[in-house]
């Protein structure tokens, strides 16, 4: 193994949580954020919550896109915590031409922006639509399928908290089985969210053969921008999904934002790939793999899968099963693939 | 002001028929006014259809209930539908068969009518043998230009090639102009 | 140039005069045949510099209108009924972002029942929506309200929504005089966005406003329409100039200027209803009518004296607010608030039942006898209606109301029967 591959090994958490931007790797290696010159799509001084994955997801995603494109780039928001938290009018946090319509259309209107740029002479400004599961998988749907069957020239990306959490916690087609939200409360017979149900909207997204899709998380934000890069260098409709975690409605320490994204992944609960035209062309492995107690315990939407007197056993088995089918379908635990 | 009512099914151009009247009127410098009796398209179903001419504006939206013509594309819907509601005794009737009135069992009603204004043309067969289809809607068209006089055969053959150039247009052309003889002689 | 031509062909030609550089295509009856023409002058290349996008929903197509037009473009699509529910939030948005999108409402029935025919149930469901709302009495008319409907849009950033009978109007061959490329462009400047979605410059748009200035914002949009006021009148003045006939304005008076009997109604019909007054002038009867063109903004100064002269005001409509009776007579007493004259609504043409000259000339007769009830329903079976209730009180499981009345009316008597023929 040469002295370069075991250097790419290194991650951002393994430097320390305080040097953003691997800023401490040799230059290359170092994310975006690391330069004094570094774009910023969202600037300070806006309103998420403490530890909040989306507000870090997004800034990182929009960054780098920024930088790929020289700032010649539209964004178009659906309603949820980004919009809210980054646009109270007379403020924004937006260094970027933004709009913002409605919850479900943000597909739809970047399409139109996308058509507009072109017949306006400026084909090269780049359209980002981006919105958080509810806005995605769920009101945003039919609007984001049309996007990606017309291969529309947008980059869509998901942040992805899986519950609706700017109305306060409700259960969406993004919420894992058993977790606990105001819409399925751990009350009863099964508390929390029920198996068999939800949908998996980059392999959805794969199915329109799309020209890219990939999964993400903020766990590892370099991996982010590589994929955000690298969808920014492409045209048609392009996919990344992003894991974010949100302390408020998953009940987690707001410094285990990071945490909780990477055993998530460690635990084969959340993927790691990238497809083009439809096939998978790439995955993250896991490196050192995790059980999902690991995962879940950090939660409070899951506590009440560990109560002192029942451990819920067979329902965290059940979890356990489902990381372990994403880790076979994806080949999580195998050779490593070249980035 | 004449007043058209045709009678058809679904995929017989009845819509079409009433549109390419208005056409002819137009190249002649009349007013018209064509619209369909509006229903889901399906083909086979009974379908009606409009045409006003006039030397003046044509203003009012009702539906033809007093036509001066009636053309009806399918002679099966003589007694399934109430093809004669409202026309004018001294109107013109004019029916898409090759079966004479008494076998279509409108022979008493036929009589009533003035020399020439109750006529069938065989216009299914007449557009066989020239489109190829049984598309029975510009031989129609024909003979009615021929019996009530109200648009000449010129302009109906203009307003198709209007609508359909080249062979389509060509083809019923000759259909047209083939019933339109069928219908002087 | 005069064409006999479909009416929805003639839109589609008057609509790709305006150099649309976006336009938003989905099917719903009766506006179909209007983006398809418009598909197809693009794909021929007969229209050019325009993107002609096939969306998945009512509600995509207007979203794309959305950032097409906040992005620069000349943004246009067409609707009807069920598609304008479904795209209502985007509706709402349009006129909220101030964005000057041209769209045609095909008019049609709401349901359930579903009907495709029409009335002006889903233009009286977007009335408060903040879109300007123009209705076209004839297809040259809708031709040349699209034309305009660009210039205003532009000229107050806000939506505006031509509303045109489906079928009636969207399906007719008639006369339309199709102006010429260098008409239009005379009349029509290219689109100056008053915001834009521009990297070199930019801005945030559509964000959250709390209540400290929520109701300014609005004020603002109804501000937007009483300068409509003022602007739809001069566009029209300058509309005549350039293309040499009157079309669009406030609202048409016909023979009203003296009549003592007035009809008040909104498109297609108004052709039926001049005929009527013709025919009844002949025969003595003082009657007259008005046709709104703006719905909204509502031209109550300009409906007030154009009804200076009427000791009543029958109002012809085909819509129905259940449980108030009239949508466009609520807002024609709102007119005559000062002027104590009675107000009558006739709700007519629901779903696409025919509006003929006996039924006007009947309810001008119970009009001038006094007779006219203030909510009538013309042409209401009620022995069908009568029977219906009478078999629905019978049993708690009667079923589904629409199949009832339907077999009513295939079961009524012979006698029923022709009478209603």
């Amino acid at each position: 193994m040469s002295e370069e591959t075991a250097l790419q090994r290194v991650k951002f958490y393994q430097t320390g949580t305080h040097t953003v931007g691997n800023r401490l790797m040799d230059e290359d290696k170092r994310s975006v954020q690391s330069s004094i010159d570094r774009s910023n799509a969202i600037t300070s001084g806006h309103r998420a919550c403490q530890g909040c994955g989306e507000a870090l997801g997004a800034r990182f995603a929009l960054d780098a896109a920024m930088r790929s494109c020289d700032g010649n780039m539209v964004a178009v928001n659906a309603t949820g915590c980004l919009e809210v938290f980054t646009t109270p009018y007379p403020e924004t946090s937006w260094q970027i031409p933004w709009i913002h319509s409605l919850f479900g259309n943000a597909p739809a209107v970047a399409t139109g922006v996308s058509a507009a740029m072109r017949r306006k002479g400026r084909a090269k400004t780049k359209v980002i639509a981006q919105g958080g599961d509810g806005g995605t998988t769920d009101i945003g749907f039919g609007c984001l399928s049309g996007m990606f069957e017309r291969n529309d020239d947008v980059l869509y990306i998901c942040y992805d908290n899986q519950a609706y959490m700017n109305t306060g916690v409700q259960r969406s087609s993004a919420t894992p089985p058993t977790a606990r939200t105001a819409t399925t409360p751990a009350v009863g017979d099964a508390p929390g969210n029920v198996f068999g149900t939800g949908k998996n909207l980059p392999l959805i997204a794969m199915a329109h053969n799309i020209p890219y899709v990939a999964t993400a998380t903020v766990a590892d934000l370099h991996d982010l921008e590589t994929k955000v890069t690298r969808a920014m260098n492409m045209s048609g409709s392009r996919y990344i999904h992003v894991l974010v975690t949100c302390p408020l409605g998953w009940g987690s320490a707001t410094n285990h934002t990071i945490l909780l994204a990477r055993l998530a992944v460690e635990s084969g609960l959340f993927p790691l790939i990238e497809a083009e035209n439809g096939a998978v062309v790439r995955t993250q492995k896991i490196r050192k793999k995790v059980p999902v107690e690991d995962y879940l315990k950090l939660q409070k939407r899951f506590a009440h899968l560990f109560k002192k007197d029942h451990e819920d056993v067979d329902r965290i088995a059940a979890i356990q099963r489902m990381a372990d089918a994403n880790i076979d379908r994806f080949n999580l635990l195998g050779e490593r693939t070249a980035p | 002001m004449f007043q058209v009512r045709f009678h058809g099914r679904g995929g017989q151009g009845v819509v079409t028929a009433a549109e390419l009247l208005s056409i002819a009127a137009f190249n002649e410098g009349k007013h018209a006014q064509a619209f369909p009796s509006f229903g889901s398209e399906r083909m086979g179903a009974p379908v009606v259809s409009y045409c006003r001419i006039a030397n003046t504006e044509i203003r009012s939206r009702e539906p033809v209930s007093q036509p001066d013509a009636l053309v009806i594309q399918d002679p099966t819907l003589i007694h399934s539908v109430d093809l004669f509601a409202g026309l004018n005794g001294q109107g013109y009737v004019l029916i898409n068969s090759q079966q004479s009135f008494e076998e279509l069992g409108i022979d008493d009603f036929a009589s009533g009518f003035p020399h020439n204004h109750f006529r069938d043309v065989g216009a299914s067969e007449i557009a066989r043998k020239h489109i190829g289809r049984p598309l029975p809607n510009a031989a129609l068209l024909g003979s009615l230009a021929a019996m009530s006089g109200e648009v000449s055969i010129e302009a109906v053959e203009q307003a198709i090639s209007q609508k359909f150039p080249g062979q389509v247009g060509a083809a019923n052309i000759a259909a047209a102009r083939e019933a339109y003889d069928v219908a002087v002689g | 140039m005069l064409k006999q031509i479909e009416g929805s062909a003639a839109v589609a030609q008057a609509v790709a005069l305006c150099r649309p550089e976006v336009v938003c295509a989905y099917p719903i009856t009766p506006q179909t045949h209007i983006v398809e023409s418009v598909g197809e002058l693009v794909k021929s290349g007969e229209l050019k510099n325009c993107e002609y996008i096939n969306v998945e929903s009512e509600f995509a197509a207007l979203s794309v209108a959305i950032g097409a037009s906040a992005a620069g473009a000349r943004a246009y699509t067409a609707t009807a009924s069920q598609g304008l529910l479904f795209m209502a939030e985007a509706v709402y948005n349009a006129s909220g972002l101030g964005l000057p999108i041209v769209m045609t409402l095909g008019n049609r029935a709401i349901g359930a029942p579903i009907n495709i025919w029409n009335d002006h149930t889903d233009a009286m469901s977007m009335k408060d929506a903040g879109w300007i709302q123009l209705f076209a009495e004839t297809n040259q008319e809708a031709a040349d309200l699209h034309i305009q409907a660009f210039r205003l849009a532009e000229e107050l950033s806000c939506p505006v929504m031509v509303c045109m009978d489906g079928f009636i109007l969207t399906h007719a061959y008639e006369r339309v005089d199709i102006p010429t490329q260098k008409e239009v462009d005379a009349f029509l400047p290219p689109y100056e966005p008053v915001q834009v979605l521009d990297p070199a410059d930019p801005y945030s748009i559509g964000a959250m406003v709390g209540p400290e200035a929520f109701t300014e914002v609005r004020y603002l949009a109804h501000r937007k329409q009483m300068q409509a006021l003022d602007l739809i009148p001069q566009i029209g003045t300058i509309f005549k100039e350039v293309f040499g006939r009157a079309s669009g304005g406030l609202l048409h008076s016909y023979r009203a200027e003296d009549a003592e009997t007035i009809f008040v109604a909104m498109g297609s019909v108004n052709g039926t209803i001049k005929e009527v007054v013709d025919a009844e002038r002949e025969t003595g009867s003082s009657v007259g009518s008005v046709s709104i063109c703006s719905f909204r903004p509502f031209p109550l100064e300009e409906l007030k004296n154009a009804l200076q002269s009427a000791k009543r005001v029958v109002v012809i409509e085909k819509s129905l607010a259940p449980g108030l009776g009239g949508v466009l007579a609520s807002n024609v007493r709102m007119a005559l608030r000062e002027v104590p004259l009675p107000v009558q609504t006739v709700i007519a043409g629901l779903g696409g039942r025919a509006i003929t000259m006996i039924g006007i000339s009947e309810v001008l007769r119970a009009a001038e006898s006094g007779s006219l009830p203030d909510v009538t329903f013309l042409g209401l079976e009620q022995a069908v209606i009568d029977r219906e209730i009478a078999r629905s009180a019978e049993m708690r499981h009667a079923g589904p109301t629409a199949e009832g009345i339907l077999k009513a009316i295939q079961n009524r008597p012979a006698a029923e029967r022709s009478r209603a023929s």
